[in-house]
């Protein structure tokens, strides 16, 4: 198990090349997700103002 | 018209490619994380080292799928931009403006390995050769196209402006691919080939392949859900994006 972690001498550059890779990747998927539930807040908050004016005016 | 044309308008349909997608997505996600998973482990554990550079060149498997991945989501891009110049689709400008942050992503993570794998092997980490000049250059085409995106007010124009960016930056997509043919650089010439025998052992060649197969899937992956939020907010007066706003509160 050690050697694997290791890496022949390389584990500073393996493993940051991988922390890289991954770390990118997870920031690529989780930030269309955080802006989704903004865009669905703001939609929902543009319906609510529309139907409270919808009901004032007589 | 024609049944073709009929089809791409009935699928790319704001509403309904947001909901093919929507249960198209969770397969996606599945299968990129058990392809992802099975490369990882073929790559790190289970392919032998190599004989010159010992366990270093394992940053293989994921610079080279991730240096294919810039390239194809370059031209997914520019081939989605062109389609929103000339017909004006609403999806194909969608599509190409999603797929600039994804294959920015992917450039970014190509230079970065490849810098690390540089320094051991090279013994530097950055030189100016073909290779890397271009592929920097791609990095910073992306970068225009995304900038340019935001820069201007109306979306649909800005789509379309940036979309004539990435059209013009196809001209470096062949200077990346043939630039270690064409010029003497540091950089290694082609391992993997699509015509003729491969010079990797296969121990070595099939988690690499298994990565690039699980980077595609992640693209449009990632691809779908930036797509389907921009429809949204690109759609957000019509029925269908409210109904899935309002859906989206029930269940949360």
């Amino acid at each position: 198990m050690n050697e694997f972690f290791s890496m022949g001498g390389y584990a500073g550059y393996v493993w940051s090349a991988y922390a890289i890779f991954l770390g990118l990747l997870l920031i690529d998927t989780i930030a269309p997700m955080l802006r989704r539930q903004r865009i669905l807040a703001e939609l929902r908050g543009r319906i609510r103002r529309e139907r409270a004016r919808g009901a004032n005016t007589p | 018209m024609n049944p073709l044309v009929l089809w791409f308008h009935k699928f790319g349909s704001p509403p309904t490619f947001y909901r093919w997608t929507g249960r198209l997505l969770p397969w996606l996600w599945v299968v990129t994380l058990l392809l992802g998973t099975l490369a990882l482990y073929g790559g790190l554990v289970l392919a032998p080292k190599d004989y010159q550079q010992g366990d270093a060149f394992r940053i293989i498997f994921i610079h080279v799928p991730t240096a294919w991945m810039s390239l194809f989501a370059y031209a997914f891009m520019a081939t989605n931009g062109f389609i929103a110049l000339v017909w004006r689709i609403k999806l194909s400008e969608t599509l190409a403006m999603a797929s600039a942050p994804v294959g920015a992503a992917y450039t970014a993570i190509c230079l970065a390995t490849g810098s690390i794998w540089g320094k051991p092997m090279w013994g530097t980490w950055w030189t100016w050769d073909a290779r890397l000049t271009s592929e920097l250059v791609l990095l910073f085409l992306y970068l225009g196209v995304i900038g340019l995106h935001n820069a201007i007010e109306d979306r649909r124009q800005a789509a379309r402006a940036a979309a004539f960016l990435a059209l013009v930056g196809v001209v470096n997509l062949p200077i990346v691919h043939f630039s270690v043919n064409w010029w003497n650089t540091l950089h290694q010439g082609q391992t993997v080939k699509l015509i003729g025998p491969s010079l990797i052992d296969s121990r070595m060649l099939w988690p690499l392949l298994t990565m690039a197969a699980a980077t595609h899937f992640h693209f449009f992956a990632s691809l779908f859900v930036r797509a389907r939020v921009d429809l949204l907010e690109l759609e957000g007066g019509k029925d269908w994006a409210r109904t899935v706003a309002l859906q989206a509160e029930q269940k949360a």
